[in-house]
């Protein structure tokens, strides 16, 4: 057993609640706290699951009547693909990795007992659920869901006429999204104020594990972007409501004059996509952190470039503010702004590339164990790549003007941002199950679940770039009466089978997930042999975390293969390596 | 129910006046409870300060915005449908006088929470409150203070509402001009803040009158005193921004 050094004992800020409702419920634990938004996204995400799997359906199937929902029409399909889009974006991907996985896991991490606002913390999850319950209820309104898509574009999102989910639907729409904003800064504050306050003894901000940074950037660029996206929704609210014109111009809406004159639309761009486009790393940062941390555990390595792995994501954070404009080249921006936009989109490339150099430095010769969380590791890293690769070639106006609204954009941003983040999720789950619920999950199904999501979601996604290339735009419902699409559709044809499989997949993993927690194998308090804080404590950690005492840490969080050292990992608790070493 | 005299010595180490002096955080919570074992009294202050820092940084975002909105709209045109050409649509608002009588309330407030903030913070450096952390030392002083600073809040609040009664007896409402969509937006976004102040003002009295623990409500005093000079400045801001920037 591993020598762990204690401080004076802790004390903890609430006593251990007894009854179910404080205990599961209405709990101040971070602990439970994160498991609510973990389950609060395992719920968003077969919702935005289904919801693409009835597109996909339809893109093959237009005319077929689906059980419950009959035949899908145009607007319809638009309502899908903007709930898709906003339930993935807002309720899984910046949901699960930061308010699941970063409450649950930054305080063990840097040796606190809990949140440094715990009151805070149940409230930011709660205003969170009820900002889903609230983009539910816009599915069983009058009019139904909205159609403007994820980013909400004006006039059409601004006006109640401009479409049948645009009425109270859309109302709805925007005060889910505010109350999202509202939820998510109140667990930035916290997450800002534990990291910079609550280190325990000897955790430098230098000895935090790499997901800790992850977390701590990712909030606060959540700090500055959600104030913004919630300025643009009280706007919005106005135009819709009080008749202002901040996003509406004059002109004519369904042959009718709008009483409304001199407002812009690209307002309404620029305030969104300068929170659009930091979201972007809101929900990939904490699997860049995540995906660090698995290759140096299970490559028995030291994570390479420690402090190059922090400024890089550092300085993503730092561009990711200043490039708003390359989701607008085709608004008329000066070309000037455009150039300037584009070259600083560029140069997010090459911290990127550090960490993507890093990720397999840490690799190179290492003693590479391949249990499922580092499957899922190497294929965010593989899919961080594919994906982004893409990126340049939007960056370029000039290219963009071929590729806007094409497929090829959908390909870029499911690789990136949505497939290697939820990659970063399934890792995180694998890894960190045994100490949330004390038993291991079946491997044999973990590994299933990983080829058939590797395959499956390379399957749908490299040809959308193909798609792309050839002309064919997003957002259309109908394919079969456009005549140049048509030799399209064999491929749009096999990517719905290949969704049909992944999507089977992950059935295999949420079996996995509840099957585990009865009949698991009984897992050790530290079975992954990792060096962090959450392995020096028992499992599932207890209410306070530690057992009454708060950990000294004296070495860094990756020392794997310490020459000299008795094992091939040294706890970041332990003393006795650390005099020697 | 134990009395000290104001001469008693204070244990300089367990008790702060400020903040000067940052040590490494060694134990946890949630700056509620002070029970024993709890953070100590400088421990919770400076989460507290910190917590709020943090928090006034999306208040920022969103004023932020809201200017760049405000400077992008301002140069914006509109199409006149009886010229049928581009014009400048901003009709430049004459702000209630009354919003300068406002402001000097507000500023009067900020005083006043300044001095309840000290009051208070006497308060806990005298009495020693982790040894005896329910007990109160000689009569609440900040009180009034307390009390004189919700008052001019709410007559900020009110004279507001004037304001914006005397703007409708002009004839401009939300709708009316972009300029006065965004006199209504930043004085109502403005107001909504400072009612969060004067409830949070209200409860850092009812813990001055349910006598919690002399450092709770310290800090709830301080972290509030903090806020509400931020939204003085805020209010000063966008007085500037509506009268000036044109």
């Amino acid at each position: 057993m591993a020598t762990h050094e204690f401080a004076a004992p802790a004390s903890h800020a609430h006593a251990a609640p007894q009854g179910f409702i404080r205990k599961y419920v209405f709990s101040l634990d971070h602990k439970v706290i994160g498991l609510q938004y973990y389950f609060l996204a395992l719920s968003a995400v077969f919702v935005g699951m289904f919801l693409s799997l009835v597109m996909r359906i339809h893109l093959i199937w237009p005319t077929a009547s689906l059980p419950l929902m009959g035949e899908i029409k145009p607007e319809a399909y638009l309502s899908l693909l903007t709930m898709h889009g906003t339930i993935m974006v807002f309720f899984v991907l910046t949901t699960a990795p930061q308010g699941g996985f970063g409450n649950y896991f930054l305080p063990i991490q840097i040796g606190a007992p809990d949140m440094a606002f715990p009151v805070l913390n149940m409230l930011s999850f709660w205003t969170t659920f009820l900002a889903f319950l609230v983009m539910l209820s816009s599915f069983i309104v009058p009019g139904g869901a909205p159609l403007h898509g994820w980013t909400g574009y004006a006039p059409m999102s601004a006006l109640q006429s401009s479409g049948p989910g645009e009425g109270l639907g859309a109302d709805l729409w925007i005060i889910s999204i505010a109350l999202f904003c509202v939820g998510a800064l109140m667990g930035s504050l916290n997450f800002i104020t534990t990291t910079l306050d609550m280190r325990a003894k000897g955790m430098t901000l230098m000895r935090m594990p790499l997901t800790c940074w992850a977390w701590f950037i990712t909030a606060i660029l959540g700090l500055l972007a959600f104030g913004v996206l919630l300025s643009a929704g009280v706007l919005l609210l106005m135009d819709r409501n009080l008749g202002s014109s901040f996003f509406v111009p004059m002109g004519t809406i369904n042959g009718q004059i709008t009483s409304h004159k001199g407002g812009s639309p690209l307002l309404w761009q620029h305030l969104f996509w300068f929170f659009g486009h930091p979201e972007v790393y809101i929900a990939i940062l904490p699997a860049m952190g995540l995906a660090s941390q698995l290759l140096s555990v299970f490559s028995r390595k030291p994570i390479f470039g420690y402090k190059a792995m922090v400024y890089a994501m550092l300085s993503i954070g730092f561009l990711g503010f200043m490039v708003w404009g390359h989701h607008m080249f085709m608004s008329g921006m000066s070309p000037y702004s455009a150039f300037t936009f584009s070259v600083l989109t560029m140069a997010i490339g090459v911290p990127s590339a550090i960490k993507t150099f890093n990720w397999l430095g840490t690799l190179l010769r290492g003693r590479i164990r391949f249990p499922s969380p580092m499957l899922f590791a190497i294929g965010f890293v593989s899919l961080f790549v594919s994906g982004g690769i893409s990126g340049p070639f939007l960056a370029q106006p000039v290219l963009d003007i071929q590729l806007h609204d094409t497929y090829f954009v959908p390909a870029h941003f499911h690789l990136i941002m949505g497939v290697a983040s939820i990659f970063g999720i399934f890792a995180a789950t694998y890894y960190w199950f045994p100490k949330m619920f004390g038993r291991m999950m079946n491997e044999s199904m973990a590994r299933w679940h990983f080829w058939f999501s590797f395959v499956g979601t390379y399957a749908i996604f490299m040809p959308m770039h193909y798609l792309g290339m050839a002309g064919h735009p997003r957002r259309y419902s109908q394919l079969t009466e456009v005549a140049y699409l048509h030799g399209l559709i064999p491929l749009q044809t096999f990517m719905t089978y290949a969704a049909f499989i992944t999507i089977a997949g992950q059935f295999i993993f949420l079996f996995n997930l509840f099957w585990s927690l009865k009949y698991g194998a009984k897992a050790s308090d530290n079975p992954w042999e990792a060096t962090t804080l959450e392995w020096t404590t028992t499992t599932p950690p207890p209410h306070d975390n530690f057992g009454g005492h708060t950990p000294v840490v004296h070495n860094g969080p990756y020392e794997y293969s310490v020459p000299g050292a008795p094992r091939d990992f040294v706890m970041q608790t332990d003393p006795e390596v650390a005099a020697t070493h | 129910m134990a009395s000290f005299s104001s001469t008693a010595s204070v244990d300089s180490t367990s008790v702060a006046l400020d903040d000067r002096e940052i040590v490494p955080p060694f134990r946890g919570g949630d700056g509620g409870g002070a029970g024993p074992g709890s953070p100590d009294y400088r421990t919770r202050l400076r989460r507290a300060r910190l917590g709020l820092l943090v928090a006034l940084i999306p208040v920022l975002m969103l004023f932020v915005s809201f200017t760049s909105a405000y400077v992008v709209r301002q140069g914006l045109p509109s199409l006149d449908t009886r010229t049928n050409q581009m014009v400048r649509d901003w009709i430049p608002i004459q702000l209630p006088i009354l919003l300068l009588a406002n402001t000097c309330v507000l500023l009067l407030s900020t005083a006043s929470m300044e001095l309840a903030r000290r009051q208070t913070k006497r308060e806990a450096a005298l009495s020693p409150a982790g040894l005896l952390p329910r007990d109160l030392f000689g009569d609440e002083r900040a009180m009034p203070w307390l009390a004189l600073t919700i008052l001019l809040g709410i007559c900020f609040l009110t004279g507001q509402w004037l304001a914006w009664r005397e703007l409708m007896g002009r004839g401009f409402y939300v709708a009316t001009s972009p300029s006065s969509s965004f006199v209504y937006l930043l004085t109502g976004a403005h107001a909504i803040h400072l009612m969060g102040g004067v409830l949070a003002l209200l409860v850092a009295g009812g813990a001055v009158l349910l006598r919690r623990p002399v450092a709770t409500r310290s800090i709830l005093v301080d972290v509030t005193a903090w806020y509400w000079h931020f939204m003085a400045l805020l209010w000063v801001y966008i007085l500037c921004l509506l009268e000036f920037a044109h």
